[in-house]
């Protein structure tokens, strides 16, 4: 036998099929041990026992009926945004552009409270805002779709350059709505009138939101798995040369999910504004298009999957947010612990796709 | 008209440095076939290391401050930091082959956090008042200028003025493109990015060539951060002052077509698109100023735009880009 051959220690291959159980059972062990790597920071940078860290967190996103309406509304959006992207993400378009589709939205609907807040009546008004913000959030997403479908235009680099100028043009309508004069900023929009504003169904300022959320969620689950136009994206997501070969339009299809995304990116501007924040700065959006992102993708783009991944992500950022004022640390401690969690989740897929083999020693291969 | 480009061409070199380097550590990146999306982040970890060493330094050193050893502890802070960052793009997107563009996000969500999470701590220890720390000692041994400059009048204010670190910017924006172009290393490294399986079937150690392309790569990256910091910033670190200058560097990679050596003037474009509008006369309308603010993007977008259009060979990016390879797959 030849020696000096030996056989690698490690030997990796793809898993053909893996249970349920197991690849749950992983993804677990892998949050499980980011929270434990989470802990062991907290305690070096803090010198905070964990656990106090870990429950004045949970308290922080649980603890009162005030902070779980704060904490559905977070998550209701961040849903809406990720829900939003996967179909684009399904279709292997890489749009990274939801921060700026969801601030069109917003353009959108401040521009029909504040220009015509006095002139028609609420429901009117509401209606025209919703219709304006779909239409703004479609037009943004469907600028990269059109040139990806017919000069195959880079999608990445486009949609997140699309957030850029998005940003500058809100800021533009900012200076030039601003109130008070030579604030730099919109305050309250229509605050007396509250035209344009949603109502609060219930006395809840927010259900209305979690009710929507709930409604595209499931609207958008069904469009994915169970509609004709879900299954060509699908198609075109995993062979572009398959789809075209069966007869399908694939700028066509790029095309149309792009402006479902848009639409439903548009209707999460509309709601920042009428339903939840009334009012329109350059970071209303604020990094949930990336979040929204990594929320679709851990889902596997599967919409009810992204509820639990979802919650995942708001829970860490407002608990961490929580625990920054409760023990005075800096509020971008939350980014560095959802990094650290998102780094282990990412890295467990690892281990979901590909099982590892390592050298049998001597008297096992023997055996063998 | 000479002394509007004796002000305006230094300033836009100033803002400029900082993407240059975070530009050629991308494009290093996306030529082994990685979307890094994290250079946003590793600019921001470079950047807070730097003021992490600087920091320690003059406290320790107090009066005994030298300025050889102020500018190089700093430096090596920085390099280890972003390295750090690398290393960890290295291992979650080649090694477990995780998606690069998930990967890179959250690098970003990491790295910011972690320069601005720190960057509070530093502030806090130094109980200061205004919400930043200043390294002015530091800064001023990084910001060294020629001693002969003064005597050369304007073309020495136009060409030579500037720190040492400029300089190396440009170096390295140059060397790089001589090694990707020319040498045997960047063909073969150009290889692993347009088809990993072909370069792999010639013998090529993909993994190997990954590794190093991203590590350094985020290691010139993370120099512009603490460029922007010593230089521009004349060594004051304020929370999320670095801004959207990572994205900034990644739009610069498609405007330069992936080539280091054009990205170094491109730069130069783009850092004077970004102060522009501090210059062109628009009375009391300042909302106009914030659409000049876009041009850079929209410069960006055109590009993109153009070279799809045109469809040059050369000029499109590096095909294996965002892919993970896996040898075992077919």
């Amino acid at each position: 036998m030849d020696n000096k051959k030996k056989e690698p220690l490690i030997h990796i291959t793809r898993r053909k099929n893996i249970s349920r159980g197991k690849e749950w059972a992983i993804r677990l062990g892998a949050i499980l041990a980011a929270l434990v790597v989470c802990g062991i920071i907290t305690t070096l940078t803090t010198h905070l026992n964990p656990f106090s860290v870990y429950g004045a967190m949970w308290d922080g996103s649980f603890g009162s009926e005030r902070k779980m309406w704060a904490l559905s509304k977070e998550l209701s959006i961040l849903l809406m945004i990720s829900v939003a992207l996967a179909p684009s993400f399904k279709m292997k378009f890489w749009n990274l552009g939801g921060e700026g589709q969801v601030l069109a939205g917003v353009l959108a609907t401040s521009a029909c409270m504040i220009t015509l807040g006095s002139k028609m009546g609420n429901g009117a008004l509401i209606l025209l805002s919703l219709v304006a913000a779909l239409i703004a959030g479609a037009v943004w997403a469907f600028i990269p779709a059109f040139f990806r479908a017919k000069w195959n235009t880079n999608e990445t680099l486009f949609t997140l350059m699309m957030n850029y100028v998005a940003m500058q043009i809100v800021a533009y309508f900012i200076i030039k709505w601003e109130s008070p004069k030579g604030s730099g900023k919109v305050g309250i929009i229509n605050s007396s009138t509250e035209a344009g504003w949603l109502p609060y169904l219930g006395g809840k300022q927010y259900l209305l939101v979690v009710i929507v959320a709930v409604i595209v969620t499931v609207l958008m689950y069904i469009y994915l798995k169970y509609s004709k136009q879900g299954y060509e994206l699908t198609v075109v997501g995993e062979s572009e040369n398959t789809a075209r070969y069966v007869g399908i339009n694939v700028g066509k299809v790029i095309m149309r999910t792009l402006v479902v995304t848009g639409l439903v990116c548009g209707l999460v501007g509309f709601l920042l504004v009428s339903a939840t924040d009334h009012t329109i700065t350059t970071t209303l959006a604020g990094g949930r298009g990336f979040l929204g992102v990594m929320v679709a993708w851990l889902a596997h783009f599967n919409p009810i999957g992204m509820i639990l991944s979802g919650l995942l992500i708001v829970f860490m950022s407002r608990g961490a947010s929580e625990i920054s004022t409760a023990f005075g640390l800096n509020r971008s401690f939350g980014d560095i612990i959802t990094g650290i969690i998102l780094f282990f989740v990412i890295g467990s897929e690892f281990f979901i796709n590909y099982q590892i083999h390592f050298r049998k020693s001597g008297k096992e291969a023997a055996d063998a | 008209m000479l002394s509007f480009i004796v002000t305006f061409i230094p300033r836009a070199i100033v803002q400029a440095v900082p993407l240059l380097l975070g530009c050629v550590g991308e494009t290093l990146n996306e030529k082994s076939g990685s979307l890094n999306l994290g250079i946003p982040g590793v600019m921001y970890v470079g950047g807070i290391s730097g003021v992490i060493g600087a920091f320690l330094y003059e406290q320790s050193a107090g009066e005994n401050f030298n300025g050889f050893i102020g500018v190089l502890i700093p430096m090596l802070a920085c390099l280890l930091g972003s390295l750090l960052m690398g290393l960890l793009f290295c291992f979650l997107t080649v090694t477990l082959r995780a998606n690069q563009n998930v990967t890179g996000l959250a690098m970003t969500t990491f790295g910011v956090g972690i320069g601005n999470f720190f960057g509070g701590s530093i502030i806090k220890l130094t109980g200061s008042d205004v919400p930043s720390i200043t390294l002015s000692i530091t800064s001023k041994a990084f910001t060294k200028k020629l001693p002969f400059v003064h005597a050369t009048g304007a073309f020495g204010k136009l060409f030579l003025n500037y720190s040492f670190l400029t300089f190396v910017a440009i170096a390295i924006a140059l060397i790089t493109a001589y090694v990707l172009k020319k040498t045997r290393l960047g063909l073969e490294l150009r290889a692993v990015g347009e088809n990993p399986a072909t370069a792999d079937a010639a013998g090529i150690n993909i993994n190997r060539y990954k590794y190093f392309s991203i590590c350094i790569g985020c290691m010139i990256a993370g120099l512009g951060g603490l460029y922007y910091v010593m230089d521009y910033a004349s060594g004051v670190w304020s929370n999320d002052a670095f801004g959207d200058r990572g994205w900034l560097a990644i739009a610069l990679v498609i405007f330069s077509v992936w080539r280091p050596n054009w990205a170094a003037l491109e730069s130069l474009l783009f850092g004077g698109l970004y102060i522009l509008y501090l210059y062109i006369p628009t009375g009391t309308d300042f909302a106009v100023k914030e659409l000049y603010k876009m041009l850079p993007y929209v410069a960006t977008i055109l590009m993109l735009i153009f070279i799809s259009l045109r469809n040059k060979h050369e000029n499109q990016p590096p095909e294996g880009l965002g892919l993970p390879y896996f040898r075992e797959d077919r």
